[in-house]
C-alpha cells in the first residue's frame, strides 16, 4: 500500500549536485599535456562515459555552502553529546595540519627526509604514554572502535604466545558501548555481559562468578557510559587478573581523567584513546577519527607494526635518526601507512604542547565541574537514576510520570531551543536515557542556558505535549520518515543506464 | 593556554551549586595513592610558540611541492588539489559537526555524503557506495568480511592475487586472525594461476586494477570463472584509473573498493585518508559501515539519513558483521568537492595527462643504458623499471639530485630485485622526466 505522502512530489531544498550539472560547464582547467603524446590503450579497455557532474567552481561553492547552513556544529553551538566530547577545536590546530611539510610528504619517502613527521609521532607516543600510563603506544588505529579491534588482537596474540588457547571469553559490562561486543564478535570471542550494581559499579559479585581460566579479559569504560568512576575499581582490576585476564579500558571518556589519575597506574594492561575526543581532533561529521592503544609493558611486543623509534641514537653533534620499528611478535598491520597523521596527529601534538601538565588536568577539572553543575541544576527536574558526583558526564531519565513524553521528543525539542540534543538512549540500562556531557570549554552563561531549556521543556512535557511530540519546528527540517528510507533504500541519485530497478 | 571559558567567581559559583568546596573535591571517589599524578611533559606553549614549533617540524621534512621532485607512488599519489576543496573543508559547519545521528539539523554532512555515495557509484559503475571505511587497505578487509557473511562463514577461503598491494595484503592477514579464513594465492607470482586456485570454498578473490605493478588488466574471464564457482569478486582500484579505464562494474565485480586520497585528498604522510566500498545492491545488508539513504521529511521535503543502521553494531551489538563505527566523513566531503569540482571532463583529463606523462617517462627511462620496462601490458600511470642495480642504491644518489625516486619492489618482492615502481601525475612536469632521466644518466657514470 502507497501512503498519501509518498503520492506527493518532495519539495527540493537544495539540488543535489547531478541535478545542477550542465552540459559544458567546467570547474577547473587542467593544463595542456607538455609532453609527446602516446596512443591510447585500446578501446576495448577504456569506458565510453564518465558520469559525473557538469559544474563551474561558482556551483560548486554555492552549493556545498548551502549544504554546510544545514548543518548544527561546535563552531555554532552547543553539544551536551554524552560520549562523544565534542569539545571546541582551537583554529591553531587548522593553520598548523596544513603546513606544506605536513601536508605534501609521501609516507614512503626515506625517513631522512621525513624526520619532523617521525619526530612529531614519536613525541606523540611519549606524550600518551605518560599521559595515561602506559609502557608503549601505537598511533596507527585509524579511530575508536578501531583501537578496541586492535586491542582484542593483541589480547588474543598474548594469550596464544603464552600457549593460554581455551580463553574465549570478553567480560563487557551492561553499560559498554556497542564497538566492545561488535570488536569481540569480529574474533569470534563469546561476550559475558556483567552488569551494574545499583551505585552504577561493576556488579563484584557477577563479575567475580564469571572470572575463570576462559576469560580473555575485561573491556571497562571508566568512568563508565553512567559518568561514574568505578568505586571498586582496583578489585575489578585484581578480580579480572587474578584469574589470568587482561584489562582494556576504553578511553572514550578519557577526558575526565586527565592529570586526575592514569588508567596505567590502576592496572589496566591496554586502552585506545580518543584523540577525536579528547585532543580536539574535530569529528568532521562523522570522521576521521584517531584511535591509538597504550600498553603495558608486557603487551609492547605485541603492537601493530609499524611504531615509531629511534634507529640511530644521536650524539653531542648529530640528533638521532628517527624511523620505523617492527615489535618482535607484532599482530601485524591495521591500515596501510602511518595512520591518522595530518588530520589527527598534528592537531592533537599541538593540542598537548598547548596544554602541558597543568592545562590537561584543568580540562579534566572544568569537565566534571561543568557535568556536575548540569546534574545540580536538572536533578529536581529530571530523574538521574544513579545520582553521586559524576566525572564528565551523567545520565537522566527523559520521561515523565504520566506524560506520554519520550527521550526522543525531549531531544528533538531541545533544536528549537538551538541546542544539539544530548545522546539519547543510551546506555542501554538507563530507561529513556539522556546522556549529557557538556566538555570544559562551555561557559556559565551557556549551561545555564541549557539547563533553563530543560526545565522548561519538562513543564511544557506537562502543558503542551504535542510541542514535544512535533518538534522540532523552529529547525529547517522536521523530523524524518525513516521507515521510508530503509525500505526505499534509495542510496544513489545517479542510476547506472540500463538499471533495473525492481532487481 | 587552555580553551576554558569560566571564571574564577563563576567557578565558585558552580561549586557552590554543586557542594563542594573545590576542584579537587570532585575526585575523591579515585583511589588516593594513584590521584593526581604529576605528569612529566613540557611546559605549556602559547599560540605563537606552539605554531613556531610545528612550523620547525614541518620544515624538516623535505616535501614533494618545492623540496623534491617526486616519482614516488604506490598507492599515494601527489595530484592538485583545487583550492575550493580546502575552503569547504575548513568550514567549521562541516569540519567542527558531529556524526548525523540527528538529520533534523544535520541535512549538510548527509546530503553531501549521499552525493560521494552517488559519485562513487558513478565512477565505479556499482549501485551503491557506503559513506566510507579508514583508508583503501581496510575497506579491502571489510569487503572479506562481507563475504564471509554472504556465505554465513561456509565458504572459508579468500583467494588474493600477489599483485594486490603488499600493505593491503598485510591488513586482510591482520583483520582475518580470529575468523576461520583460509588466505591463498598471494605467494603465487602469476594472475594466470590464480583461476586455479578458486573453488567451491572459495568466498571472494579479490585483485587489483591497475594491479600493484601498474598494469592494467580486463578481469572479465577472471570474474567469469569465479562467479561460475559461486564466488564473489573484489576489486581494489584506482579512482583516477577509472575516469579513462572501463569500470569493475562492466566486467562484472561485485564489490569495488579502493582508497580516495588521489581525489582531492593531500598525502599527509599517509593519511586520513577516505576508503570507498561499492557493491551491487543485492549485498547492501551484508555491507558495513554507514549509509545515507533519501527520505521525506514531515513537512514534504526532500531529506536524507543513516539507514540501515539496524546492521550496524550499536544495534547488533556482537552479532554485527563489523564494528566500524566512524566513517571519514570529512574527506568523503573533499572526495564529493573534488568530483564534482573536476566533473566529467576535468577528471578525464587529469587521467589522460597521467597517462601522457607516464608513458613518456617509461618511453625515455628505458633508453637510458641498462634500465628497461619490465612488463609489456598496458599500464595508466604507474609502471616497472628494470634497473641496472639496487632501487636503494639508484634512490640515494636520486635524493643528492633533489629527486624522490619510484618505490623499491624488492621490499615486499624478494624475487624482484633491482626492479623501481616509477609513478608519474599530471604534476610532472616534462622537464623533470627530463631531470629524471639526465639524473640515471649520472647514477650510471658515478
Amino acid at each position: 500500500m502507497v501512503s498519501a505522502m509518498e503520492q506527493v512530489t518532495p519539495k527540493i531544498v537544495e539540488p543535489t549536485i547531478f541535478d545542477l550539472s550542465s552540459p559544458g560547464r567546467v570547474g577547473v582547467a587542467m593544463p595542456a599535456s607538455d609532453v609527446p603524446e602516446t596512443d591510447l590503450p585500446p578501446g576495448h579497455l577504456l569506458r565510453s562515459d564518465l558520469p559525473l557532474p557538469e559544474v563551474a567552481e561558482v556551483d560548486v561553492m554555492r552549493h556545498y555552502m548551502h549544504l554546510s547552513k544545514f548543518n548544527y556544529s561546535v563552531d555554532g553551538g552547543y553539544y551536551p553529546l554524552g560520549s562523544c566530547t565534542m569539545k571546541y577545536n582551537p583554529k591553531i590546530n587548522e593553520d598548523v595540519c596544513r603546513l606544506p611539510g605536513f601536508l605534501f610528504t609521501h609516507p614512503l619517502q626515506p625517513i631522512e627526509t621525513a624526520q619532523g613527521n617521525l619526530i612529531l609521532m614519536y613525541q606523540l607516543q611519549e606524550w600518551l604514554k605518560e599521559i595515561a600510563g602506559f609502557a608503549a603506544v601505537t598511533l596507527q588505529p585509524a579511530a575508536g572502535a578501531h583501537g578496541e579491534f586492535t586491542g582484542v588482537l593483541m589480547m588474543r596474540a598474548y594469550h596464544k604466545s603464552r600457549g593460554d588457547t581455551k580463553r574465549i571469553k570478553m567480560l563487557i559490562p551492561d553499560a559498554a558501548h556497542g564497538t566492545n561486543p561488535a570488536s569481540v564478535g569480529m574474533m569470534g570471542m563469546t561476550v559475558v555481559t556483567i552488569p551494574s550494581d545499583e551505585r552504577g559499579n561493576v556488579d563484584l559479585n557477577a563479575l567475580e562468578a564469571a572470572c575463570d581460566d576462559t576469560v580473555v579479559g575485561m573491556m571497562l569504560t571508566n568512568p563508565n557510559t553512567l559518568g561514574l568512576f568505578d568505586e571498586n575499581i582496583e578489585r575489578v582490576v585484581e578480580l579480572v587478573h587474578g584469574c589470568g585476564g587482561l584489562m582494556y579500558g576504553d578511553g572514550a571518556n578519557l577526558n575526565a581523567l586527565l592529570g586526575i589519575v592514569r588508567p596505567g597506574d590502576l592496572g589496566f594492561d591496554l586502552m585506545h584513546f580518543n584523540l577525536h575526543k579528547t585532543f580536539s581532533v574535530p569529528h568532521g561529521g562523522g570522521g576521521p577519527g584517531v584511535g591509538p592503544v597504550g600498553v603495558a609493558a608486557h603487551l609492547a611486543d605485541f603492537l601493530p607494526e609499524p611504531l615509531v623509534g629511534i634507529v640511530e641514537e644521536g650524539d653531542d653533534e648529530t640528533p638521532p635518526l628517527y624511523g620505523f620499528v617492527k615489535p618482535a611478535k607484532t599482530i601485524g598491520r591495521m591500515k596501510a601507512f602511518n595512520g591518522h597523521f595530518g588530520g589527527g596527529f598534528v592537531r592533537a601534538f599541538t593540542y598537548i604542547a598547548m596544554h602541558g601538565p597543568d592545562g590537561l588536568k584543568d580540562i579534566a577539572q572544568y569537565a566534571v565541574l561543568n557535568a556536575n553543575y548540569l546534574q545540580a541544576r536538572l536533578r529536581d527536574t529530571y530523574h538521574v537514576p544513579f545520582d553521586r558526583i559524576c566525572m564528565h558526564e551523567f545520565v537522566a531519565e527523559g520521561q515523565f510520570e504520566g506524560s506520554d513524553v519520550r527521550a526522543l521528543d525531549i531531544a528533538k525539542r531541545l533544536m528549537d531551543y538551538n541546542f544539539h540534543p544530548p545522546t539519547n538512549y543510551f546506555p542501554l540500562i538507563v530507561h529513556e536515557a539522556l546522556m549529557i556531557e557538556p566538555t570544559e570549554t562551555e561557559n556559565k552563561d551557556t549551561l545555564d542556558a541549557f539547563a533553563n531549556a530543560l526545565i522548561k521543556i519538562a513543564d511544557e512535557a506537562k502543558t503542551q505535549p504535542d510541542l514535544l511530540h512535533n518538534a522540532p519546528s523552529t529547525t529547517l527540517f522536521g523530523r524524518m520518515d525513516e521507515v521510508k528510507a530503509a525500505r526505499e533504500l534509495v542510496l544513489c541519485c545517479w542510476l547506472p543506464e540500463g538499471y533495473d530497478l525492481n532487481a | 593556554m587552555t580553551y576554558i571559558p569560566i571564571s574564577p567567581h563563576e567557578r565558585d559559583d558552580m561549586l557552590k551549586t554543586i557542594g563542594v568546596k573545590s576542584l579537587d573535591d570532585l575526585f575523591d571517589v579515585v583511589p588516593a595513592k594513584y590521584r593526581f599524578p604529576k605528569l612529566d611533559l613540557p611546559r605549556a606553549l602559547t599560540e605563537m610558540e606552539a605554531y613556531a614549533e610545528l612550523s620547525e617540524l614541518a620544515q624538516a621534512n623535505e616535501n614533494v611541492r618545492g623540496d623534491l621532485i617526486s616519482f614516488l607512488g604506490a598507492g599515494m599519489y601527489n595530484h592538485y588539489i583545487p583550492s575550493v576543496i580546502d575552503h569547504m573543508l575548513r568550514r567549521g559547519e562541516f569540519y567542527t559537526a558531529y556524526t548525523p545521528y540527528q538529520p533534523e539539523i544535520s541535512q549538510g554532512t548527509l546530503q553531501a555524503i549521499f552525493e560521494y555515495q552517488s559519485l562513487m557509484s558513478a565512477l565505479t559503475g556499482m549501485d551503491v557506495s557506503n559513506a566510507s571505511h579508514y583508508d583503501g587497505a581496510t575497506a579491502t578487509a571489510e569487503a572479506v568480511s562481507l563475504a564471509y557473511a554472504q556465505f554465513r562463514g561456509k565458504r572459508k577461503k579468500v583467494v588474493i592475487s600477489p599483485t594486490v598491494h603488499p600493505q593491503y595484503r598485510a591488513v586482510i592477514r591482520t583483520y582475518t586472525q580470529g575468523m576461520e579464513i583460509e588466505v591463498a594465492g598471494d605467494d603465487q607470482s602469476l594472475i594466470s594461476n590464480l583461476q586455479s586456485l578458486i573453488s567451491e570454498e572459495t568466498s571472494l578473490v579479490i585483485v587489483q586494477y591497475p594491479d600493484f605493478f601498474g598494469r592494467v588488466h580486463d578481469y572479465t574471464k577472471l570474474i567469469e570463472d569465479a562467479h561460475a564457482k559461486g564466488a564473489l569478486v573484489c576489486v581494489v582500484a584506482n579512482p583516477t584509473a577509472l575516469a579513462m579505464f572501463k569500470t569493475p562494474a562492466s566486467m562484472g565485480a561485485d564489490i569495488v573498493v579502493g582508497d580516495g586520497q588521489p581525489l582531492g585528498i593531500p598525502m599527509w604522510y599517509g593519511g586520513p585518508s577516505v576508503g570507498f566500498f561499492t557493491t551491487r545492491k543485492q549485498y547492501v545488508h551484508k555491507m558495513a559501515g554507514r549509509l545515507v539513504g533519501e527520505t521525506i521529511d514531515n513537512r514534504g521535503q526532500r531529506a536524507y539519513v543513516l539507514t540501515l543502521t539496524a546492521r550496524e553494531q550499536h544495534i547488533k551489538r556482537e552479532r554485527a558483521t563489523s564494528n566500524i563505527c566512524t566513517n571519514q566523513g570529512l574527506l568523503a566531503l573533499a572526495t564529493a568537492v573534488y568530483l564534482s569540482t573536476l566533473g566529467k571532463n576535468g577528471l578525464r583529463q587529469v587521467a589522460e595527462l597521467c597517462y601522457q606523462k607516464a608513458h613518456y617517462a617509461a618511453s625515455e627511462l628505458s633508453q637510458v643504458r641498462g634500465y628497461r620496462l619490465t612488463h609489456s601490458e598496458p599500464f595508466f600511470h604507474e609502471f616497472t623499471l628494470t634497473c641496472p642495480k639496487p632501487v636503494a642504491e639508484i634512490n640515494a644518489q636520486l635524493l643528492e639530485h633533489g629527486i624522490l625516486g619510484g618505490y623499491d619492489l624488492s621490499q615486499d618482492y624478494p624475487s624482484r630485485k633491482n626492479q623501481m615502481l616509477v609513478a608519474v601525475t599530471e604534476m610532472n612536469t616534462k622537464e623533470e622526466i627530463d631531470a629524471l632521466v639526465q639524473a640515471l644518466w649520472e647514477v650510471n657514470h658515478g
